[in-house]
């Protein structure tokens, strides 16, 4: 039997990704576990690993072309069977054959967040496509024919028939106006983006997996999700004086020095676990409240930004922490990250302080329901507990808060446990 | 005190809507002129396949006794029993409706309502006795009776509606039925049964015009075949009544005039439209409503028969639920989409989704499905190998949008294909799915493999 080869889903975000390169050519012999191709999803670039042996008989995709999630790729022979004559290669979208094998392709082992998910092509008709929240998804059977060939995702579709079942007019409607699923390449990403005019001199940049999903998600995210923001000065004085000691003895030990990040980061970690209120998600009928802090941090990359994610944050030292955001930050410039090392985040840090910005509100990163934006540490006048105006150090902390969650006492109560570890970080130790 | 809800009218669309809503908690009461389970129960469904019943037994025993190797001398039957049979069954099913009234605690009110004004009812009792109640919601399901033939006044004897049909007595040697509708076509069944020479005149092309055509031609044949003269494409044009009968021209191609004791006018229904206040109405008299089954008049909703076609039980008590569902939460009541239709002749007709006309009009392509009887094993071993299954499954996903049965036990088997249409089900659920050996529910499996080239036994 010949195997087919399909773009496998990569990441939970993943629908679509492009083959960037064929490591192995037609006609070339392949053994399972063999890198078939590279593979840009809009997270990383990853292997394709072969899981069947045989010989690369067909290739349907070029290089450089972009393709949904469960779309033929290739066609594997095994080394006795005959190359098959007819070399049509099949359409896009027909459904008819993905439902053989979820991918042919070794899936890097999930993190967390990702173990519940079972990878799937999108259009797969026989096996309930897999929600987010690992939630089955009711719909009907036309409903998923008509959603697998018009590439609309079921996940999020709310359900008109009955029970809430999604049904096919639902689908239909979600085509129409398909705002926030990340779709298929030619179609805009929001329905109500006004067209800018394009003269001669501007520059027309397509957009790449990864800006396809920022647009998306972050549009999902600042228009389902209501914000509420609050903000906090602090003394970052004994902060900036426990990094000067600590960095003096490093350095003396040959060890890499500390960043304010890596304080932050550290200092978010322990308020999560004491306002454990504030480490959950939304999730339609309950919240989630989560039982490890998987701290994110936002990591600026070429072509936009990442969040990798630092697993059980509330268990490492700041040593741990900040050797783990330096390599995951260097990973994910060189678009190394492995899923895992990218999902399953239940808060994210986003820090523009190093570009001296004093304050701003990030835009929350869903399913989460809180990050927290730092700003620079500034050297300000302030009065001191004698009354008297002396030179200070402050950083403005400030929080978005996705309501439905945590509400403002909750946020509020978060940002003064993250104050008061910044201001007495020796607490930190406790 | 005053009410959460009066529901104005006892039927099906009125019994449950108050069922309904006392099941929410509601203060709750029904008015009903005459008996609860109104025409359905009293003067429609119920008694009539009571008096099918009978007729398909003699009607069997009469054509088929030595077929089926039974041997028997002078057998007859008692007209006035078969009639009290079928009021007993309505008798009982209604005193079961008022059990449950009790048992939901709902007031019972039998009275004649009007409503001068949103929020209250003026009751006339059936002892005289007049009160008002006061609801926060009034709920109609008034219902329609037999539309009445221009120039032909029921009379009860030489003139009936489907009421006095199913308590003429003597019966009728020779019956005239104008409409060959679901009623005009089971009264021509059930009269001819027992001996009665019936003509049965439509006006358009086929008889149970609503039906998908294949079906009506199947069953003019099959009821041509039993003894029942059927005239299509004929229009009832003079009537008269004569000294001991009927006499009525009918002018098809050629004019003609016959001659009966009695005439049968099945020709529709007329709404009832309870008095006081002005409801904004259809052309046809029949009430309208908004998505909330809500009446121009707030606070007066409206459901059932009343609000217009199709005028069928299920419909009614459906329409009802969901406008009660909708008067007392948020939720959007869901409007009538897909319904069954069922004609209990023998062999039994029926329906759900859309005929092969209605398909074409709308422009949807199609497979058609279909599977005799003939081959299906238990049709063979009752004794029933009349008629087929017709399905149809749009193209190109295969969603099931049609499904058409004659033959015996078509009323139960319909149910499977309702689901599957409400469902959306395509042809490979129906496909996947084991139907038990030997049924007649194989005929439907049968015909869905049919329509794909699959069926094992065709």
């Amino acid at each position: 039997m010949p195997i087919t080869i399909e773009m496998p889903k990569l990441s939970d975000t993943m629908t679509e990704g492009t083959l960037l390169r064929w490591v192995k050519k037609v006609g070339e012999s392949v053994a399972v576990g063999d890198v078939l191709a590279e593979v840009e999803t809009d997270k990383a670039t990853m292997e394709m690993e072969a899981f069947d042996e045989g010989t690369l008989s067909e290739v349907y995709v070029d290089e450089g072309q972009t393709v949904q999630v469960g779309q033929k790729l290739a066609l594997l022979v095994g080394a006795d069977e005959p190359k098959p004559s007819a070399s049509k290669p099949p359409e896009p979208q027909k459904t008819s054959n993905t439902e053989k094998k979820a991918a042919q392709t070794r899936q890097p082992e999930p993190g967390p967040a990702a173990q519940t998910q079972k990878p799937a092509p999108a259009a797969q008709t026989d096996q309930p496509i897999p929600a987010e929240s690992g939630a089955r998804v009711k719909a009907s059977p036309l409903a998923r024919k008509v959603a697998a060939d018009l590439g609309v995702e079921l996940q999020n579709l709310p359900g008109s028939g009955p029970g809430g079942r999604i049904v096919r007019d639902d689908v239909l409607s979600a085509h129409e106006n398909r705002p926030q699923t990340v779709g298929q390449s030619p179609k805009p990403v929001a329905a109500t983006v006004a067209s800018a005019p394009v003269s001669t001199q501007d520059t027309q940049i397509s957009l790449s997996g990864m800006r396809r999903t920022i647009a998306a998600r972050l549009l999902e995210a600042k228009t389902t999700i209501p914000h509420f923001y609050l903000q906090a000065e602090v003394d970052a004085e004994p902060l900036v004086q426990l990094r000067q000691q600590l960095n003096a003895a490093n350095e003396a030990a040959g060890l890499p020095k500390f960043t304010v990040n890596d304080f932050i980061l550290k200092a978010t970690a322990v308020a999560a676990t004491r306002v454990p209120k504030a480490n959950a998600s939304f999730s339609g009928d309950t919240i989630v409240q989560y039982g490890s802090v998987h701290l994110a941090c936002a990591v600026a990359v070429d072509d936009g930004l990442v969040t990798p994610v630092i697993r059980d944050a509330q268990s490492k030292t700041l040593s741990q922490i900040s050797a783990e955001i330096k390599d995951l930050a260097s990973k994910a410039r060189s678009k190394k990250l492995k899923p895992e090392q990218y999902q399953g985040g239940t808060m994210t840090v986003s820090n523009l302080g190093s570009y001296g910005v004093d304050q701003f509100f990030a835009i929350i990163n869903p399913p989460q329901s809180l990050i927290v934006s730092v700003g620079a540490i500034l050297k300000k006048p302030v009065v001191n507990a004698a009354g008297a105006i002396v030179p200070g150090q402050r950083i403005v902390l400030a929080l978005s808060c996705d309501h439905r969650v945590v509400d403002g006492a909750i946020g509020a109560e978060f940002l003064a446990a993250l104050k008061r570890l910044i201001e007495t970080p020796a607490l930190m130790l406790v | 005190m005053k009410y959460d809800l009066v529901v104005v009218g006892g039927g099906p669309a009125g019994y449950v809507g108050a069922i309904r809503a006392a099941q929410l908690g509601k203060r709750v009461a029904c008015v009903e002129k005459e008996r609860a389970g109104g025409t359905c129960l009293n003067w429609g469904c119920i008694p009539t396949k009571s008096l099918l019943r009978n007729a398909e037994l003699y009607q069997l025993l009469r054509h088929r006794a030595s077929d089926l190797g039974f041997r028997f001398d002078n057998l007859g039957f008692d007209w006035p029993k078969i009639i009290a049979r079928s009021r007993a069954v309505s008798d009982k099913l209604a005193s079961g409706v008022e059990f449950l009234f009790k048992k939901h605690k709902i007031d019972y009110i039998k009275a004649t309502a009007s409503i001068p004004e949103p929020g209250h009812l003026a009751c006339k009792g059936t002892d005289g006795k007049e009160q008002v109640l006061d609801a926060d919601s009034i709920l109609v399901a008034t219902g329609a009776t037999s539309r009445p033939m221009p120039g032909l006044p029921i009379n009860g004897k030489t003139v009936i509606d489907s009421h006095y049909a199913m308590i003429i007595d003597p019966q009728p040697k020779r019956l005239l039925i104008i409409g060959a509708g679901a009623i005009g076509v089971e009264f021509a069944y059930f009269f001819n049964a027992f001996g009665t020479e019936v003509t049965l005149i439509e006006m358009l092309p086929n008889i149970l015009p609503v039906e998908d055509t294949e079906i009506s031609v199947a069953l003019e044949r099959a009821l041509t075949k039993q003894g029942i003269k059927i005239l299509t494409n004929s229009k009832v044009t003079e009537t008269a009544t004569t000294k001991d009968g009927v006499r009525l021209t009918v002018e098809a191609k050629q004019k003609q005039t016959l001659e009966a004791d009695s005439a049968l006018v099945a020709i529709g229904v007329s709404p009832l439209v309870p008095t006081g206040l002005s409801l904004k109405l259809d052309p046809k008299g029949f009430i309208q409503i908004d998505d909330r089954y809500q009446t121009n008049v707030p606070g007066v909703y409206a459901a059932g028969d009343i609000i217009g076609p199709p005028w069928l039980a299920h419909v009614a008590m459906w329409e009802a639920i969901q406008a009660v569902n909708g008067i007392f939460s948020a939720a959007t009541p869901k409007r009538l989409k897909t319904f069954p239709g069922c004609t209990y002749c023998q062999p039994q007709v029926a329906s759900v989704g859309l005929t092969e006309r209605a398909a074409k009009e709308k422009g949807i392509k199609f497979k058609v499905g279909k599977f005799p009887f003939l081959a299906n094993g238990k049709a063979l071993a009752a004794g029933e190998p009349e008629g087929f299954v017709k399905l149809m499954f749009a193209e190109p996903y295969g969603e099931i949008i049609g499904a058409h049965i004659i033959g015996a036990e078509a009323t139960e088997l319909i149910a499977e294909l309702g689901l599957a249409i409400n469902l959306e089900a395509t042809h490979e659920e129906l496909e996947a799915t084991i139907h038990a050996h030997p049924t007649l529910s194989e005929a439907v499996h049968e015909a869905v493999g049919n329509a794909y080239g699959l069926a094992i036994h065709i």
